[in-house]
């Protein structure tokens, strides 16, 4: 299993990644009072039949060759739900797919987020052509980032060019900050 | 909160120096596996190392990217390096630490690091 979150994140946008998408977004909210944790991640690759649906959540079930069980998702799926929060899984064939994760914070069994913004950074810098749009909230306060708005920005400067790429790191980890932060008053 | 205003300002000292990234045939490829085994294993921070110092020394001719599924889970995390004429290198059980090894001896001096890699008498 994995020791964070935002590894089963990086995981499951690599399916995402497999199944053609060209658009993925990534949404990870906190609600404090509540202990609750969501992450969600939706795309526009090839999605699954029903069959391939009612089947990824058991490990048994793969479109892999190299290995005769799928792991990524019953994963996921379990480490929320061993904290007494739930997954949730929809997909169309030829559409998409989207897949929710709701932890419970305080259970002891409850991983940590980890490294968010490094899961999010080696997707941007590693798929260039894919759109990636990036939600990150605590409570009342949130950021995004949109990679189709940076691109505009940029022309055709790449996003792995030094300075690009130092911008996107230092751009995750201090509004990320400011999000985690408490209102100062 | 920082905002994406300042990729206009980078977009305009780049513009400047015009070629940033012509891939050619001595580009050298640098992929690491990200199937849920190498990630698992800890391919992210190796991946992320690589994309880092790659940048940090500016090494036009080293282009990292990843790959899912390479198909050998226990040797995790793994790096392959493809060089145009070349035979392909697997480096296995690689860490931030061993990748910057790598980096280093390989892909600056094109000294393989041969304790690293997979030879066949391992599989
Ligand atoms: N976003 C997606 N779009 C389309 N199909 C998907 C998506 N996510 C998963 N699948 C299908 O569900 C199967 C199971 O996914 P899962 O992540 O559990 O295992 P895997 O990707 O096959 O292998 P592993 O993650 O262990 O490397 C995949 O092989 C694929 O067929
Ligand atoms: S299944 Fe492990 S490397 Fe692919
Ligand atoms: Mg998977």
């Amino acid at each position: 299993m994995f020791p964070e979150i935002s590894l089963h994140i990086l995981d499951i946008a690599e399916n995402s990644i497999k199944a053609g998408a060209t658009r993925i977004e990534i949404e990870v909210l906190r609600r404090t009072a509540e202990r609750k944790l969501t992450v969600a991640v939706q795309d526009n690759g090839c999605g699954m039949d029903a069959e391939q649906l009612a089947g990824c959540t058991d490990p048994f079930f793969t479109s892999r060759t190299t290995r005769r069980v799928g792991l990524g998702i019953p994963f996921l799926k379990a480490s929320a739900e061993c904290t007494g929060g739930s997954f949730f899984i929809d997909s169309q064939k030829g559409r998409g797919t989207q897949i929710r994760a709701e932890y419970v914070t305080d259970h002891i069994d409850c991983i940590p987020l980890g490294d968010i913004g490094a899961t999010v950074y080696s997707l941007i810098l590693m798929n260039e052509a894919i759109g990636f749009f990036y939600r990150y909230g605590v409570d009342e306060r949130q950021f995004t980032l949109d990679t189709d708005e940076m691109r505009a920005l940029l022309g055709d400067v790449p996003f792995a060019s030094r300075e690009v790429a130092a911008f996107i790191r230092e751009y995750l980890e201090e509004n990320q900050k400011e999000t985690d932060q408490e209102e100062i008053l | 909160m920082k905002s994406l205003e300042e990729l206009k300002a980078i977009r305009e000292r780049m513009q400047g120096q015009v070629e940033f990234r012509a891939e050619n045939s001595d580009q050298i490829r640098v992929v690491v596996g990200m199937a849920t085994c190498g990630i698992a294993s800890g391919a992210r921070p190796v991946l992320t190392t690589l994309a880092e110092e790659v940048q940090k020394r500016d090494l036009k001719n080293v282009t990292v990217t990843q790959t899912g599924c390479i198909g050998l889970c226990q040797y995790e995390p793994i790096v392959e390096v493809l060089e145009g004429g070349k035979d392909k290198i697997t480096y296995i059980k690689m860490t931030p630490e061993k990748a910057v090894e790598v980096l280093e001896q390989h892909l600056v001096r094109g000294q393989v690091v041969e304790k690293y890699t997979l030879n066949e008498t391992r599989l």
